[in-house]
């Protein structure tokens, strides 16, 4: 048993799922689902859809290539079984899909750096340049700062009954 | 000398067949067409020509017969006698012979009537003249009617005698019904003779090729005799005593040692002696066939002297070396059985010997022999030097030859399998002979699969190695990464929470303005312009302006001051009691209003009577609206159609088709239409 890689989104095939083709010139092509089958028979590009693995290692928005992707490979001789082998096999495998995670971290994070200062940037351009939405340019004056105007109506009102009545 | 192909001659068709395929090919190759106003000549040329074409057809048919068919004196002489014992050679020959006759005689009628059409003067004496004609060769024909069958039955028969080529190299095998001939030959050779327990089982020559010393051998089996005057003889022994007769063969007389065909040695004996003659000048071997139910020496004293003198009589008459010498030959006795196959081998190869030497001396005797010698040359090569040369045998050779002594059979998979309880009950461990660097390993459940990932994918010898790397690199990218800390933060601060309030209100305003610029967009040629005089949703209040304004941080009581001034009509009555001079905004204070006022001025909930006119609907007063009302509910009501056919009514384009109305009907009635 096997588990295979779908051949448009990259994702693992687990027994039981999804559908293989077998093309005349013998070329076998797995799905995952009929999602990518349907894909495959329009004849879309994987590469150019957005949301599949190969665009996005194409498009750098996952780690493309590393050592710990070239540490598991299909090998097409079987070796001999050792059962010291197979152990320390297994105990590797969880290493090394720990250090994949964190590279895979490591380049979202790298990807993703800057993002918070564009972000900063741009909301206080907004802000600045919309102000005048909300804020009168008198009550700017004012009150130079980018934050909504205080209640003005009422507070005058009751200075000047209570000034009447003050005078009365 | 001609060749015959027996098993190739043309089928002998009956008497009326032959007459019915003669005439029609008359019919079909001579023109047909003939009448009696054609001048005479042309009338007697085409019976003329009708006559010398059925002559002529009688003629190479009968032909082809006669010379397909052998003549007896042409052929070998043991096929001849065959023939002759098998279909009588006078009644062939007469056959033959009537046949020649018939032809002869259909010539002669074809020559008279020819030379009487020639004086025909009237289209119908000539058309009677080739009747007459044709009629009398069609009766000759059917009188030979019973040969023409009769070689038909020949034919046949013929084509299916054994193939026996006299002048090769043969072995006949001779003896009494049922001594195990037929078995004898079915074992050297790949003929496949019946072998049953009644005598005469064969009833006719059989033939099969063996091979010795790289040449090919014919063995003949014949069908038993039995030891009577030749002249009592049926046609089946005939057959093979023609056999014996005409055939230079090594022959094998079989006895019987068991005595289980029914005939006992003695008879078998007498059979020996009386047929004796025929085994002249032939490699003679006498064969003691049927060893397992009886060996030789176990039989009594009589018996086997019989037999001793069967041998030497054999040793005489086959000629050669031995006889002259008068040395009794061993190999003239032999034993064998076909059950156990014990001697067969033996048999065949002495036999094959025996003759071989014997046509290797006729050779040597005839004058032929000479001419040979003088055109062989062997020739040896004269040796280079004094060096040894002699054959070179690999060493692995000679340990194979010294180790192919057999070995004690295996213990087979099947076996323990069997020992175990079967096919069905026993599963074979596949791992048992699986070869790993340590025993204990064997019966390891692998795993294949783990966390989404195949186990097989990584399995690497230097797994460890190549961690050891990994981790180093981990390294390597920690300390990168520690240096780059996260910088971002110091460039720009982020916004105070009332600021992020303004943010959310401007994203809001701007949201607001889209929307209502859509909804405005798509009403445009539709929504009527309106003077804000008439605003019924009011929405352009007083009020909401001071709203508005104030929450832009503006004070409204001067803008809302010039608006209701604005706004005001002359009569002060009217108003809603606002005191320029005071300053001070009536709305804000609770002001009592006029009736009218209160009739007009209307919270939200309260809905308009029907009629009342709303400035800004377009009408001019409530009578225009309330027609157009009513004119409104008019227009919804469905009207009368007064039965009339409308669209989606279906119609028949044609009331009455002719396919219906017209014409007969192939099954059914028309009455009613």
């Amino acid at each position: 048993m096997r588990l295979e890689k779908c051949w448009f989104c990259s994702s693992t095939i687990y027994p039981g799922h999804g559908m293989m083709y077998v093309r005349n010139d013998a070329k076998i092509f797995r799905f995952c689902r009929s999602k990518c089958h349907k894909n495959f028979k329009m004849k879309r590009n994987p590469r150019k859809v957005k949301w599949t693995k190969i665009y996005r290692k194409l498009h750098g928005k996952e780690l493309p290539q590393d050592t710990t992707f070239e540490l598991e490979r299909k090998r097409n001789r079987p070796e001999r079984y050792d059962r010291n082998v197979v152990e320390d096999t297994v105990k590797a495998m969880k290493k090394i899909s720990e250090t994949r995670e964190e590279r895979e971290a490591q380049t979202l994070a790298n990807r993703m750096r800057g993002k918070k200062t564009q972000q900063r940037r741009e909301d206080l351009a907004e802000l600045q340049q919309g102000i005048h939405l909300v804020k009168a340019p008198t009550a700017l004056l004012e009150e130079p700062s980018l934050t909504l105007p205080k209640e003005k109506m009422k507070v005058k009102v009751s200075v000047e009954q209570e000034s009447k009545a003050m005078e009365s | 000398m001609v060749h015959y192909n027996l098993k190739r001659i043309t089928v002998v068709p009956t008497g009326k067949d032959f007459v019915d395929i003669v005439l029609s090919r008359t019919q079909r190759q001579t023109p047909t067409v003939i009448h009696k106003s054609y001048a005479i000549n042309r009338i007697r040329q085409f019976y003329m020509r009708k006559v010398k074409y059925t002559q002529a057809t009688f003629d190479e048919k009968l032909g082809t017969i006669i010379d397909e068919f052998p003549q007896l004196d042409d052929i070998h002489p043991f096929y001849g006698d065959l023939m002759n014992v098998l279909y009588d050679r006078d009644h062939y020959k007469l056959a033959l012979g009537q046949l020649r006759t018939a032809k002869r005689l259909v010539e002669k009628i074809c020559k008279d009537y020819v030379k009487l059409l020639k004086y025909g003067d009237s289209l119908y004496r000539c058309k009677q003249l080739k009747k007459a004609a044709l009629g009398r060769m069609c009766t000759l024909m059917k009188r030979v009617g019973p040969s023409l069958a009769y070689l038909e039955q020949v034919r046949q028969h013929m084509a299916r005698l054994p193939s026996i080529d006299p002048n090769t190299r043969t072995i006949l095998i001779c003896g009494y019904p049922n001594v195990g001939k037929s078995s004898f030959i079915n074992k050297i050779t790949r003929a496949d003779v019946d072998v049953q327990p009644y005598a005469f089982t064969t009833k006719s020559l059989f033939v099969g090729h063996t091979d010795y010393k790289y040449l090919r051998w014919q063995v003949i089996d014949t069908p038993g005799i039995l030891d009577h005057p030749l002249e009592d003889r049926n046609t089946i022994e005939m057959l093979s005593i023609t056999a014996l007769a005409h055939i230079r063969a090594a022959v094998l007389f079989f006895v019987d040692v068991s005595g289980s065909c029914g005939y006992s040695i003695a008879q078998q004996a007498a059979l020996f002696n009386s047929i004796r003659p025929l085994f002249d000048n032939k490699p003679l071997l006498v064969v003691c066939s049927k060893i397992d139910l009886q060996s030789l020496e176990s039989l009594p004293e009589e018996d086997r002297q019989l037999i001793m003198e069967m041998k030497k009589e054999a040793s005489k008459c086959s000629g050669g070396i031995a006889s002259e010498m008068m040395v009794e030959d061993d190999d003239c006795l032999l034993t064998m059985s076909t059950l156990t196959e014990e001697g067969v081998i033996n048999v065949k190869n002495t036999a094959c010997e025996k003759l071989l030497q014997h046509r290797v001396e006729g050779k040597m005797k005839s004058k032929k022999l000479e001419d040979v010698r003088n055109r062989i040359h062997v020739a040896m090569p004269r040796p280079r030097d004094t060096r040894e040369r002699p054959p070179v045998i690999p060493a692995g050779v000679l340990e194979a030859r010294a180790a192919a002594a057999p070995r004690a059979p295996r213990r087979l998979e099947k076996d323990l399998e069997n020992e175990n309880g079967g096919a069905g009950v026993y599963s074979a461990n596949l791992r048992r002979r699986y070869i790993l660097a340590d025993e204990s390993w064997k019966e390891d459940v692998v795993p294949e699969i783990a966390d989404g990932h195949n186990i097989a994918d990584f399995i690497d010898t230097d797994i460890l190695k190549r961690l050891d790397e990994l981790d180093r690199e981990e390294h390597q990218r920690e300390e990168g990464e520690s240096e780059e800390e996260d910088m971002d933060d110091d460039e720009f601060r982020k916004l105070s929470p009332e600021e992020q309030e303004a943010l959310a209100a401007i994203r809001l305003a701007r949201r607001n303005i889209r929307e209502e610029h859509r909804l405005k967009k798509t009403t445009a040629d539709s929504r009527p312009m309106v003077p804000r005089k008439h605003d019924k949703d009011k929405r352009f209040t007083v009020s909401r302006m001071e709203r508005h304004l104030s929450n832009l941080g503006i004070d409204p009581s001067a803008a809302a001051a010039r608006a209701r001034s604005k706004s005001r009509g002359r009569k002060r009555d009217r108003s809603l009691g606002y005191d320029e001079e005071a300053g001070v905004e009536a709305m804000d204070v609770e002001q009592p209003k006029s009736k009218k006022l209160r009739m007009k001025s209307r919270t939200r909930s309260q809905s308009r009577a029907s009629m009342e006119v709303v400035p800004g609907e377009g009408f001019k007063d409530s009578a225009q609206k309330q027609q157009a009302l009513a004119l409104g509910k008019k227009a919804m009501k469905k009207r009368n159609k007064f039965a009339r056919k409308g669209e989606a009514d279906r119609t028949i384009v044609n009331l009455r088709p002719k396919h219906l109305f017209a014409g007969k009907r192939s099954t059914g009635k028309t009455d009613r239409r």
